[in-house]
């Protein structure tokens, strides 16, 4: 089912606060492996210059994501989310999330196109520090694919 | 944020340490709590095979974060990281074994860019394929 064009350009409402916390760093490092001392120890990313531990780079995925749910479950814009698998992901930095963030995300939807019968959704989600400060964008390119390959 | 290369010390083609990162289904489990993606699939067999798949595969972003760690352990600070971008191009698929699945990553800039910017090229298999296109990362260097 082709999506509708005339959402191309929709920006949604900024979210609520999320608030970046230590130990959740600290869970989301050790699920990915990683003893980056930067994550988990303040002395550590301190002698970086950060002042507090930061995220791993995909770490911020988790909160626009959940963002863009708000844009992918639109009644009006007619998504099959449970056909939904993730084409691409992109992430540009002004610095890297650190513990204490409190972030909000603003989704655009940036293209939507339908090609070999997938819809093809690319969504923008620019990440806000409190001072309004902008943190970082991630690109997320949902494909929905077509129902007759099921 | 700057790293601990420095911009003189690479040119085009220098190699990043290559690393292997091994994924179970406890990983994903794990993956899945600390993420909040708790999309079937990565866990559920029964459901995997019900909507096409081989079998349990890993959560996409859990690639891009293992691929992503041949860049930050090479720098040393991951904030020197200013893009990463990677296309989900096959899944990684994670059979319900004690070994699991592998990843296997490897790297080299790619690209000198302004401002002792560089741009990293990764690559990502699994099973002897590929599981990631286009992963690219530009970082900082000192």
């Amino acid at each position: 089912m082709a999506l509708d064009q005339s959402f191309v350009g929709r920006t949604y409402p900024p979210t609520s606060p999320y608030e970046v916390g230590r130990e959740k760093i600290r869970e989301f490092a050790e699920a990915i492996g990683d003893a980056n001392p930067a994550y988990t120890d303040r002395g550590a990313a301190a002698e970086l210059g950060h002042p507090d531990v930061i995220a791993p780079p995909t770490f911020v995925f988790a909160i626009t994501f959940k963002a863009a749910g708000e844009v992918v479950r639109d009644p009006g814009l007619g998504l099959d989310y449970s056909r939904v698998v993730h084409g691409d992901q992109r992430f540009a930095y002004v610095r890297p999330v650190r513990a204490g963030d409190r972030l909000t995300v603003t989704s655009t939807i940036e293209a939507i196109k339908s090609l070999a019968g997938n819809d093809v959704l690319d969504i923008r989600g620019e990440v806000h520090d409190e001072a309004g400060e902008h943190v970082v964008t991630a690109w997320t390119k949902l494909v929905a694919r077509a129902a007759e390959e099921a | 944020m700057a790293a601990g290369i420095a911009f003189a010390d690479v040119e085009v083609g220098t190699e990043l340490p290559p690393a292997s990162f091994p994924v179970t289904r406890a990983t994903l489990v794990r993956y899945a709590g600390a993420s909040g993606d708790f999309n079937p699939i990565h866990w559920n067999e029964r459901f995997a095979v019900e909507v096409g798949l081989p079998d349990v595969i890993a959560h996409g972003m859990f690639t891009m974060a293992e691929a992503a760690r041949v860049v930050t352990d090479w720098l040393g600070d991951p904030g020197a990281v200013v893009e990463y971008g990677v296309r989900f191009t096959r899944p990684v698929v994670v059979p319900n074994d004690d070994e699991g699945a592998v990843i296997e990553v490897s790297g080299k800039v790619a690209a000198l860019l302004d401002d002792k910017r560089v741009r990293v090229d990764l690559t990502a298999t699994s099973a002897g394929q590929k599981v990631l296109g286009m992963a690219r990362a530009v970082v900082q260097l000192a």
